[in-house]
């Protein structure tokens, strides 16, 4: 039974995970951009939320409304200037800006915050309580919650990408810049909408994050950067139904580590990580490589 | 040096002087042409000759390091190329540039995002070609070149471009599958298009074309009516050669290697690629 539960809170956690890495997947499959600050963004959007509900009193879930749309806002100056700018130089830029960003953030937060760890705390509601089958598996309200919401994040997007204007835009741009340009896409506008739905997904995430856990500056890269780079690689690149599956293969290898020994949580992650790598270099579910 | 032409007034589409670089290359040297309504202006040329360059630069996904682009008499020589498709210039690129992963459909549908009015529709492109609408929702990386081609001459149309520019149609397609995408033409220009055409195959386009000119190397060797040059002074405007001394010397320019299709080496041969392609 303690594996069953371990299992089950793999992949509650592997929600959490995908909606990390949806974002980043997003990022990469449409402009090429590997976001070496993501993680650090999720924790600035968890920063933002602490800073809505200290000024406004809102409830944490409510901060989501204000949060999201913040990131998102950001996220599209951020590509229309200083991303697209490095894009323009070469793809290897980004990495190099991208990494600067992240470091920029982090020493931000420690700057002008403190290196304590946070939490968004949900107070006294359901959220905060369990129900248990059994006698040993025990499932917090909250982590279905989360689960659910990526799910739904990701349902949306696939929707939002597969049939709307804009999202056949963005796969349009993601197959043929030029050719968009010559059908009167202009490229950056949708470059930025992408990369405003990347940073709406992982503020989301982010304070989703907050709630389950604990957070400080560092957790940025020291955590959630790996992860969703985990998830991202053991799906596959593109699609976000590998997202969502990389990430509950991410989470359910930790929980069975953690269950043989607490400390090979961490390493668990990374030996199935390592395991597609060598055997399945593209990734569980993607296609053949593409150019 | 221009003849006179029907239509005479005010040029659509007007290139100044163009000088476009490709690193230390000076692919366009100093090349002018007037494109008025309704004409089929076909540009011909060997490979490496700079017709793609042109278009290119026309469209605007080059800049040129000195020249003029003139479009209804608004110069466009530094607009973005999204800004000159909305405005009214289309372009079906060299190799079709489709979107692989999108439907036939989605990628009619990309081309409508930002149309102008007029009379072309994802429907009415259709009609124009009767296999495609059961094929909708296929992906365009399911399709045949020459189906490519189709989708990717309706992807312009439903923009409702005032000028279209078509790059290399005959490139890597069956000469029957050329001839019939050259064979909608008239139905196209019958909606009030103006055409301006790179084409390697110079029968082709001498057959479609009410304007001509020859590049070579980055230069104009040769402008006119099709009906106005003699075959002989096509031939050496294509090769470069002097004018009626034959094909007693050499073909000046070497660039014939690896860009074009295969079959399409008839540089060397002294005679006018006739159009018979090898795919």
């Amino acid at each position: 039974m303690a594996w069953v539960n371990a299992i089950i809170q793999g992949i509650l956690t592997g929600g959490l995970y995908a909606l990390f890495a949806c974002g980043l997947s997003l990022m990469f499959g449409v402009m090429k951009v590997v976001n070496l600050a993501h993680g650090d963004l999720a924790i600035l959007g968890g920063y933002i939320a602490l800073g809505v509900i200290a000024v406004t009193h809102v409830p944490v879930l409510w901060s989501v409304v204000i949060v999201v749309p913040i990131m998102a806002a950001l996220g599209y100056v951020m590509q229309r200037t200083m991303i697209q700018a490095s894009l323009d130089r070469s793809v290897l830029t980004t990495l190099l800006v991208t990494f600067g960003l992240s470091v920029v953030i982090e020493n931000g937060l420690l700057q002008f915050v403190n290196a304590n760890s946070h939490s968004l705390g949900v107070g006294d509601s359901i959220i905060t309580k369990s129900f248990s089958i059994g006698s040993q598996i025990q499932i917090a309200y909250l982590l279905v919650l989360i689960f659910a919401v990526a799910v739904v994040v990701l349902l949306g997007l696939q929707y939002f990408l597969s049939s709307s204007r804009y999202g056949r835009m963005i796969r349009a741009v993601a197959d043929d810049r030029e050719a968009a340009q010559l059908s009167g896409v202009d490229y950056r506008h949708v470059f930025g909408i992408a990369a405003a739905i990347a940073f709406g997904t992982v503020a989301l995430a982010g304070i989703a994050y907050g709630m389950y856990s604990q957070f400080a500056p560092t957790t940025g890269t020291d955590t959630i950067l790996l992860f969703a780079f985990a998830a991202v690689v053991i799906g596959g690149l593109g699609s976000l139904w590998g997202t969502l599956l990389g990430g509950v293969v991410l989470g359910v290898a930790q929980q069975i580590g953690a269950q043989i020994n607490i400390s090979y949580e961490v390493l668990a992650g990374y030996i199935v990580l390592l395991a597609v790598l060598v055997f399945r270099p593209q990734g569980l579910t993607a296609r053949k490589a593409e150019s | 040096m221009n003849a006179p032409r029907p239509g005479n007034g005010t040029p659509l589409l007007e290139v100044r002087d163009l000088v476009v670089h490709h690193g230390q290359l000076r692919a366009l040297d100093g090349v002018s042409l007037r494109v008025f309504p309704g004409e089929v202006y076909a540009i011909i040329g060997a490979n490496g000759a700079g017709k793609s360059t042109l278009l290119r630069t026309i469209a605007g996904l080059h800049q040129p390091t000195e020249g003029a682009i003139l479009y209804d008499g608004k110069d466009m020589t530094k607009v973005r190329p999204e800004r000159r498709a909305t405005a009214g210039i289309a372009m079906v690129p060299e190799g079709r540039r489709l979107f692989g992963s999108l439907t036939v459909e989605e990628n009619l549908q990309v081309g409508a995002t930002y149309a102008r009015k007029g009379p072309w529709t994802i429907e009415r492109v259709y009609e124009l070609f009767g296999w495609m609408s059961e094929r909708r929702t296929q992906r365009t990386a399911q399709l045949s070149g020459g189906e490519q081609q189709s989708v990717a001459i309706g992807r312009a149309l439903v923009a409702n471009p005032r000028v279209l520019l078509l790059d290399e149609l005959s490139l890597g397609l069956a000469p029957v599958v050329v001839q019939r995408i050259y064979a909608m033409l008239p139905q196209i220009l019958a909606t009030g298009l103006t055409v301006l055409l790179v084409e390697q195959d110079v029968s082709q386009a001498l057959r479609v074309a009410s304007h001509l000119q020859c590049l070579l190397e980055g230069h104009t060797t040769l402008e006119g009516r099709p009906s106005d040059v003699t075959p002989a002074q096509v031939e050496a405007a294509y090769f470069g050669l002097a004018e009626g001394d034959g094909r007693a010397e050499g073909p000046p320019q070497g660039g014939s290697g690896g860009m074009g299709p295969p079959g399409s080496g008839g540089v060397t041969g002294g005679v006018v690629p006739p159009g018979e392609k090898g795919a």
